[in-house]
C-alpha cells in the first residue's frame, strides 16, 4: 500500500544556523508539509523567511498577526522571500520553542506556488505570538529545494524541521 | 499489529476545464475526520469559495472568522447561510493562487452538528482562519465546492483525505 504522508527529511540543529535547506525534493508527491520547532539563538526574535529553488524574486504575502494583547494586525509585503513569522524570541522562558506549519500544495506543478502557514509561541509570559500567512511565489518552476532563513539571530540549537510529502493517490 | 493508513486520499479532481462546482459524493463513513485541500482560482477574480454538505441548501450554515487583508485585521461572522462560506479576504483570484485547507471533525456521526476549521489564503487579497458550523446531525456523505459566481479555473485541484483515529 502506498504511503500518502511520508517523511522526506528531518533536520535537528546541533549548532545554531542562519538557514536550513532541503534539497533534491522529489516530485513524486502532490503537496509538501513542513513542521518546525524553532527558537532564536540570541538577540530577540527570528524574522523567518522561506525561499524556493534559491530564488530571491517574485514573492508576495498577506500576514495576520496577534501578539497576546491589543488589536491584531495585518501586513503585506513583496520581498526577497516569504516572511512568514517573527518569533522564537531568545528572551522567552527557557526551553520554549515556537511551532510552525507550512503547507505548499502542488509544489511540483506548473502553476504559481501558494503557501499557507501557521506559527505560534506560547510563553506563559510576554512574547506570545500567532502568525497566519498567505504566501505566493509567482513562478511556474517545480519546487526542488526549499530554504528557511533566519535574518539575525540564527535558529537555535535543537530547532527541528520535518518535511513531509502528501500524495493524493 | 501493523498500523493502518490514517491519512487516506479519498478522491481528487484536477479540473481539465473551467467548472462551476466540484462534488465529492459517496464519502465513506469509515474515517474519523476529513481534510480537504484546494488549490484554485476563478475565471473572474474576486469570487468567494463555498461548500455545501449533502446538497443541503437550507439556511443551516454559519461561519466565524479572523482575517487580515494586508493593512488591517478584523473578525466577523455570518449566520443562517444557505452555504458554508470558505473565505473572507482569502477569496479567489484570476490565477490558481489560493490555498484552502479544511478540517472537518467527526463528519460521520449522526448525533452532533458538524464543524469545520479552515484556513483560506490568497497572497493578493488576504488570509483567514475560520470555524464553520452545519446545523445538521446527518453524517456527511457528500461535499460540493462552488464559487459565488463565475467558475473555478481549469487546473484547479481538489483533494479529500480521510483521517482514521485507529
Amino acid at each position: 500500500m502506498a504511503n500518502t504522508y511520508t517523511l522526506i527529511e528531518a533536520k535537528t540543529l546541533s549548532t545554531p544556523a542562519a538557514s536550513v535547506t532541503f534539497t533534491s525534493i522529489p516530485a513524486t508527491y502532490t503537496d509538501l508539509l513542513l513542521w518546525t520547532s524553532i527558537r532564536a539563538s540570541s538577540g530577540g526574535g527570528i524574522s523567518a523567511g522561506l525561499r524556493f529553488n534559491g530564488s530571491t524574486t517574485n514573492y508576495s504575502e498577506r500576514l495576520l498577526y496577534g501578539g497576546g494583547s491589543g488589536t491584531a494586525a495585518s501586513a503585506n509585503a513583496t520581498t526577497t522571500s516569504i516572511q512568514w513569522a517573527n518569533l522564537g524570541n531568545d528572551t522567552n522562558t527557557s526551553n520554549t520553542f515556537s511551532n510552525c506549519q507550512l503547507y505548499i500544495p502542488n509544489y511540483a506543478g506548473s502553476t504559481f506556488k501558494s503557501v499557507s502557514t501557521e506559527s505560534v509561541t506560547e510563553n506563559n509570559a510576554t512574547n506570545a505570538d500567532i502568525y497566519l500567512d498567505a504566501g505566493l511565489w509567482s513562478d511556474t518552476a517545480a519546487i526542488t529545494s526549499l530554504t528557511l532563513t533566519a535574518s539575525t539571530p540564527d535558529f537555535a540549537t535543537n530547532s527541528t524541521f520535518y518535511l513531509y510529502g502528501i500524495k493524493n493517490s | 499489529m501493523a498500523a493502518g493508513r490514517t491519512y487516506e486520499p479519498l478522491a481528487t479532481n484536477t479540473l481539465v476545464s473551467a467548472q462551476s462546482s466540484v462534488t465529492f459524493s459517496s464519502i465513506s463513513g469509515s474515517y474519523t475526520d476529513l481534510i480537504a485541500i484546494i488549490n484554485s482560482g476563478s475565471t473572474a477574480s474576486g469570487q468567494d469559495i463555498r461548500c455545501r454538505f449533502n446538497s443541503d441548501s437550507g439556511s443551516n450554515y454559519s461561519f466565524t472568522y479572523v482575517t487580515g487583508n494586508g493593512s488591517a485585521a478584523s473578525s466577523g461572522r455570518a449566520t443562517s447561510q444557505t452555504f458554508m462560506p470558505l473565505d473572507y479576504n482569502g477569496y479567489l483570484s484570476g490565477s490558481i493562487a489560493t490555498t484552502t485547507i479544511i478540517n472537518c471533525m467527526n463528519y460521520s456521526n449522526s448525533t452532533t452538528y458538524k464543524t469545520i476549521l479552515g484556513r483560506f489564503n490568497t497572497a493578493a487579497f488576504g488570509t483567514d482562519a475560520a470555524v464553520g458550523l452545519w446545523r445538521s446531525t446527518s453524517a456527511i456523505t457528500s461535499i460540493e465546492f462552488l464559487t459565488s459566481a463565475s467558475t473555478f479555473l481549469a487546473g484547479s485541484t481538489f483533494t479529500l483525505y480521510g483521517i482514521a483515529a485507529a
